[in-house]
């Protein structure tokens, strides 16, 4: 028998929290050995162009100065390979662990120093003498694709999607909605940077890397091969993580070269990044140009959508590959029922910061393309943009609801959702009505003030699997044991509080172990909202075999049947009445080779949250500026194992989103001079900025792919923000569809409503002209 | 640039001589010469207050000040809020309200509420918010936040 769960669907306090509030985090940069070594990297000034020559001469006569490595130094060292989506043709386009006769970017590392100090070593990398000949940069995806190398374009490759009759469609259509929209280039910035420590154990052969975070078995193979070393002879260990949101702890070319340097010179070698050389060299995210159109019947039905777009990868391919471009253009046709659809996503090549994943990845993207997509056909059949979403959405009685669509291996097939009800529940929240009311009066009185919507599906739970084991010590804790990783996203609490129940102890005795390849054997890591779904399940099985197991054996010293016998509390009892108890760590004795068991959970689907976003904003005619008054989050994930926790993650996220709606923007000059080189440039909301919001977690649509009905809760804090804010602005000026650029700084919002106003005192009327040139198909404007 | 002077840095109430360049940061004083590595640095420019320390009562951005410049003052960091395992009303109030993810920023923000709420107890909702709002977290959304440094000045205020 078991007993109701006690802790999941609870919130209960983190375990995590005591080491980080006292000072104890162990992040990267809190990791020194004796006798290291600090690397520090020398990096392109020049967006593309030919190395001439690298002269360390003067670096090298600093004292304190150990060593300079350029690209001959590493010339075995193979480029990084892909992770994720590999398809045919990228190869070619990936990194050099240091340029060799090419530089591709301003920061791309170029030269690396050995000294005893931070101070040392950065004063010796300015003295590294580069000799570039620049080339004209390439910036702009919009063009035609030029010569990356050789016989190589620009365009490293294209992603096509699609199912049905998309030019039946459009020849039976009523009406066609065109647009052209765009997504600025912004990433997830985590307060800590990048960083890693490296050494060589001489006595047990083995490399060891610490720092690691988010894929660590992945990275430790790809250590492994790529610096040509046996797979167990390279550990790597993951301390504190100063967030992840997609960029950190995929493999970079400093990973390999700290690791490489422990090999060569037999030092501890520690590379901490500084915020410049963050924000010029980490992954960027989130760049696209699209041009979409829709064929629709009378009452705004979609009956197909044709999305082509250009997807700004910068200099190089590094680990994700196609990832972003794939699932923008998988997950665009979002929860409404979309008959036939194609999407051509090229992937090109710019002179600029190489790119990769960041929260919600290429959904941000297509769900603000798709969303403005849905205001304009409402503007277009003059209905309301509750209304065009109710039409249009994808029923619950259609569940599971296979799209038709592949993506990360699997086909996209959403496992369960009511919708409609989700939607309701956003709109009773936020006082749709009402709200109405209150802020057409308040524009009658002369306020920018509007409201917007957005709804998307989520994905969350990426398989093919994850193995857990669990352990009981004499002492009667608990060690679980997984290959999944934290990056400050509450795991040690939630699997705990998932085994907790499953074995009947108490969540705060049990320890759960992450990141640490040389404790389990494979691991998938953190990354798609994977980890309570698939590690959770795992834990839920593995602890249920202990349980178990620990039944049968003390049902035998205790001269009973197992099912008389129940675990609370740690304690074995008798169930549902006095008699004799045992600790769990007391039968832990009685197992020679441990009280453990081990589960594996695998998965070939994917599971799919959904959620709806409401905003209401006032736009500042003076300055352009945009103030966020009102926000509503609703979001189905199934099961909350922590209801605070997964709070935590949307609002968390919705701050990330709302920086790249208004904020956040990686900016070039002409020449490909990054802009946006420190916290003054690169903006990140504030806590003035991030609005108070009111967060539904529902629970209505559970997952039938694993008993608890888990679904990830990651990623939908951030992804319809752009989508949102672009809706509300529009109400605000009173224009559908004025919104077409993200991020909606305050000069674009700026030269929006001088448009506006210079069409107006044209004498156009304002309901038929166009409200930027971006948007400026007939087809967008709202009928007369 | 490499000559080292020798000074003294207080750090919750215990003396660290040491010696140091005229160039060398608090942080990296604070951090790397007296070993306390719960102040952390994250811009290095002084935006995101990661690093914020209370140096002779005031919350200050310790990679915007000079190690020299800090000696013979008392320093505060992280690791003197607690008292035993007893956590500081500040540090409970962010365990309570989940006012922290993966803690990278926590350090700073708590040192300066601490400052803040120390020298001005009954600081409006308002200008709270906007003294919070010169520190940078990148995972909370700064929701709990604000809600735990309220919760810890209402608890400071009771004492």
């Amino acid at each position: 028998m078991k007993a109701p769960a006690k802790y999941v669907g609870r919130s209960v306090p983190r375990l995590e929290d005591r080491p980080l509030l006292m000072g104890q985090g162990r992040f990267a940069a809190d990791i020194s050995f004796p006798g290291q070594w600090i690397m520090r990297v020398v990096r392109s000034p020049v967006a593309y162009g030919k190395i001439k020559s690298v002269d360390a001469t003067a670096a090298l006569k600093l004292p304190g100065v150990h060593a300079v490595w350029t690209a001959t130094d590493v010339a075995h060292i193979p480029r990084i390979g892909f992770r994720l989506t590999r398809i045919a043709g990228l190869e070619p386009y990936q990194q050099p662990v240091l340029a060799k006769d090419t530089v591709r970017y301003v920061g791309e590392p170029v030269a690396v120093v050995f000294a005893a100090d931070q101070y040392a070593a950065e004063d010796a990398a300015d003295l590294v003498e580069l000799k570039i000949e620049a080339l004209r940069a390439t910036l702009l995806v919009a063009e035609e694709p030029g010569v990356y190398e050789h016989e190589l374009t620009t365009e490293a490759g294209v992603v096509r999607k699609g199912y049905g009759d998309v030019e039946a469609a459009f020849r039976n259509a009523h009406a066609v909605v065109s647009l052209e929209l765009s997504v600025g280039r912004h990433s997830g910035v985590p307060l800590e940077t990048r960083g890693a420590v490296a050494r060589y154990d001489e006595r047990r052969d083995v490399l060891e890397m610490h720092g690691a975070a988010k894929v660590p078995h992945w990275n430790r193979d790809e250590i492994a091969r790529m610096l040509g070393r046996e797979t167990n002879s390279v550990q790597l260990y993951e301390g504190h993580v100063g967030g992840g949101f997609g960029i950190r702890g995929e493999l970079y070319p400093e990973d390999i070269l700290v690791c490489a340097a422990a090999l060569k010179f037999r030092k501890p070698i520690k590379w901490i990044e500084d915020r410049r050389e963050h924000l010029i060299a980490a992954n960027h995210s989130r760049q696209q140009d699209h041009k979409i159109r829709a064929a629709i019947d009378s009452a705004g039905r979609i009956l197909g959508i044709e999305d082509e777009f250009f997807h700004d990868n910068g200099a190089y391919m590094r680990t994700h590959a196609a990832t972003v471009p794939d699932l923008a253009a998988a997950m665009l046709p979002g929860p409404y029922v979309v008959p036939a659809y194609r999407a051509t996503g090229h992937i090109r090549l710019t002179n600029k910061t190489p790119c990769g994943t960041y929260r919600a990845p290429g959904r941000y993207e297509s769900t603000f393309v798709r969303e403005r997509l849905l205001d304009a056909i409402a503007a277009k059949v003059d209905v309301d943009v509750v209304e065009i979403r109710r039409r249009n959405l994808i029923a619950k009685s259609a569940m599971p609801y296979a799209l038709g669509l592949e993506t990360l291996g699997t086909h996209i097939v959403y496992d369960s959702g009511d919708y409609a009800l989700l939607l309701d529940k956003a709109l009773a929240a936020a006082d749709w009505k009402n709200l109405q009311q209150q802020l057409r009066r308040r524009r009658q009185a002369g306020e920018k003030i509007g409201a917007g919507i957005a709804m998307f599906v989520e994905k969350s739970g990426l398989g093919p699997f994850d193995t857990v084991c669990i352990e009981v010590a004499t002492d009667g804790t608990v060690e679980v044991i997984t290959g999944v990783a934290s990056i400050g996203q509450g795991v040690e609490t939630v699997i705990a509080q998932i085994c907790a129940d499953a074995l009947g102890v108490d969540y705060a005795n049990i320890r759960v172990i992450h990141g640490q390849t040389d404790r389990i054997e494979k691991g998938m890591g953190a990354f798609a909202s994977r980890v309570t779904v698939m590690c959770g399940e795992a834990t839920r099985l593995a602890a249920t075999k202990l349980r178990d197991k620990a039944l049968r054996a003390a049902a035998e010293l205790m001269q009973t049947s197992a099912d008389t016998l129940d675990i609370v509390n740690g304690e074995i009892i008798r169930a549902g009445g006095p008699g004799p108890s045992m600790p769990l760590g007391e039968l832990a004795r009685a197992f020679p080779a441990g009280l453990n068991a081990e589960g594996t959970f695998e998965s070939a689907h994917m599971v799919y949250p959904y959620g709806v976003h409401v905003a209401v904003v006032r736009v500042d005619s003076d300055t352009g500026a945009v103030a966020i008054e009102r926000y509503v989050i609703a979001y189905d994930i199934g099961k909350a194992v922590n209801p605070k926790l997964v709070e935590g993650q949307i609002i968390g996220g919705l701050a990330q989103g709302v920086g790249g709606a208004l904020l956040e923007e990686f900016l070039y000059d002409e020449n490909g001079e990054p802009l946006s080189v420190t916290f003054a440039d690169y903006l990140m909301p504030t806590a003035r900025e991030v609005p108070e919001v009111s967060v539904i977690v529902s629970e209505d649509a559970p997952s039938p792919l694993n008993p608890l009905g888990l679904k990830g809760a990651g990623e939908g804090g951030a992804n319809p923000v752009g989508a949102v804010i672009a809706s509300a602005i529009d109400d605000a000026l009173g224009r559908p569809g004025a919104v077409t650029q993200l991020p909606i700084s305050p000069q674009r919002l700026k030269a929006i409503m001088a448009r506006l106003s210079s069409s107006a005192k044209a004498g156009h009327d304002r309901d038929v002209t166009p409200a930027s040139s971006k948007a400026s198909s007939p087809d967008a404007a709202p009928p007369p | 640039m490499s000559e080292k002077t020798d000074i003294t840095l207080t750090i919750n109430g215990c003396a660290h001589a040491i010696k140091v360049e005229p160039r060398r940061t608090l942080a990296d004083a604070i951090r790397e010469d007296c070993g306390q590595t719960g102040t952390h640095i994250g811009c290095e420019h002084g935006i995101c207050g990661a690093c914020t320390v209370i140096v002779d009562g005031e919350p200050v951005r310790s990679c915007l000040m000079f190690a020299v410049q800090a000696a013979g003052k008392p320093i505060r960091t992280v690791e003197g809020l607690a008292t035993g395992d007893a956590l500081h009303a500040i540090q409970q109030a962010f365990m309570d309200h989940h006012g922290l993810q993966c803690g990278f920023c926590t350090p700073g923000f708590l040192m300066l509420a601490v400052g803040v709420l120390e020298r001005e107890p009954d600081i409006s909702d308002e200008e709270l918010l906007d003294v919070l709002s010169s520190n940078l977290c990148r995972c909370t959304g700064y929701q709990n936040i604000i809600k735990a440094v309220r919760a810890a000045a209402k608890e400071m205020r009771g004492k």
